[in-house]
């Protein structure tokens, strides 16, 4: 395929305008539905929508819709990085999607095995869906990820995925896992059960949100700070909070870069490891061989 | 009506700084860890990357209780006043 062709160019501007264009309106959204407030605030996640239902109003949240803009902004990446893949000398941007598809698989191999390769594209969708809606607040998007919704829902499928592997060797198996060691400890195991999902999306949602709270407290407390060191200044020097230029950026790059690609790792880390220590390999193996056995037999009834 | 409403915010400020005591438990644990991480990394620099790496995941499996304490202190101060003072208001109100 030639890659100066005009048809090949126009290809590469919609991929990435697929990208860039979805931040830019959750940003005019924000802009034009956050309603106008006195100094700083703290706030969740504004209602920008309300749909009618029958039973109850549907309302859609900031988080609802920047979590789905994210999502269309990873799919102009991806299209641009595999818009013209080819075989034999790669292009630049192919190399970088073989190289973020090779860590992926690398990771998933050592947490999980071989048995479990197929998870490679979701776990890859985690850590980029998560990594990217932590990011997004560095444009002055209300971050996804500090809803406790969005992280509860990521948790709840984590939490299917878990149990439909724990269900592989058969319900009778899953049922007697919760009795192990002893069958007194059976109320603990479902505890434990239960707060897998409950801590995944705690722990990931309560270090975003902390860091958006601690960032706008030193924003706030800065603001007034100079306005009390330099407020005899004259005019618009006397008004403009001085001591916020930079402060607050040391600490975004902790708490929104550090903090979030930090923990989307944790996030498809944890994913991995419940689900492939969930799943009882030797029971799923024997059950398999019982069962083939019986067809077999079946078989030689028959004939 | 004023001396229930700051009775509401004193104990919910109250609340939430009790709730964070909790952040002296993880503060511990990871200081610990990191402690072993770096004593590791002193006696076999060439495992750097893989301790370093467990370490985090450590970490911040350990930062988890400090997490729910802090999630319980945020209820505290910008979701429980708001709540208990509307329902002082109608309460006041049926009344």
């Amino acid at each position: 395929m030639n890659h100066k062709s005009p048809r090949f160019v126009i290809g590469d501007v919609a991929c990435l305008a697929l990208a860039i264009v979805p931040l830019l309106v959750g940003m005019a959204l924000k802009v034009i539905l956050t309603p106008p407030s006195e100094g700083i605030v703290i706030t969740g996640a504004q209602i920008y929508f309300t749909v009618p239902m029958p039973l109850q109003d549907m309302p859609i949240t900031e988080s609802q819709i920047n979590s789905w803009l994210v999502i269309l902004s990873i799919l102009g990446l991806c299209l641009y990085l595999t818009h013209g893949v080819r075989a034999g000398v790669p292009t630049r941007r192919q190399l970088a999607a073989e190289w973020l598809v090779e860590k992926v698989d690398g990771m998933v191999r050592e947490n999980m095995g071989e048995y479990f390769m197929g998870f490679g594209p979701f776990v890859a969708a985690i850590l980029s869906l998560s990594a990217l809606s932590s990011l997004s607040s560095l444009i002055g998007l209300y971050p996804p990820t500090s809803d406790i919704n969005v992280t509860g829902g990521w948790a709840i499928l984590v939490f299917a995925l878990i149990t439909y592997y724990k269900l592989k060797a058969g319900p009778w198996h899953y049922i007697k896992s919760f009795g192990d060691p002893v069958a007194v400890l059976a109320p603990m195991n479902l505890i434990s059960e239960v707060a897998t999902p409950v801590s995944m999306a705690f722990r990931h949602y309560g270090n975003i949100l902390s860091g958006t709270i601690v960032s706008v407290l030193v924003a706030s407390g800065l603001s007034g700070l100079s306005q009390k060191l330099f407020g005899w200044l004259p005019g618009v020097l006397g008004e403009f909070p001085l001591l916020r230029i930079g402060i607050p950026a040391a600490l975004s790059v902790y708490f929104d870069v550090f903090s979030g690609c930090l923990q989307a790792y944790i996030f498809a880390v944890l994913t991995m490891l419940y689900v492939s220590n969930g799943f009882p390999q030797d029971e799923y193996e024997k059950r398999k061989l019982r069962r083939e056995q019986k067809k077999i037999k079946m078989q030689e009834q028959q004939s | 009506m004023e001396l229930a409403i700051g009775l509401i915010l004193g104990a919910c400020a109250l609340g939430a700084g009790l709730a964070m005591i909790a952040g002296i438990g993880p503060g511990i644990g990871e200081g610990n860890a990191v402690a072993k991480a770096c004593e590791a990394i002193g006696r076999q620099p060439e495992s750097k990357g893989a301790v370093t790496s467990t370490m985090l995941f450590g970490c911040v499996i350990a930062e988890t209780t400090g997490l729910y304490a802090l999630v319980i202190a945020i209820l505290l101060i910008f979701v429980a006043p708001g709540r208990l003072v509307d329902l002082l208001v109608t309460t006041m109100a049926g009344l």
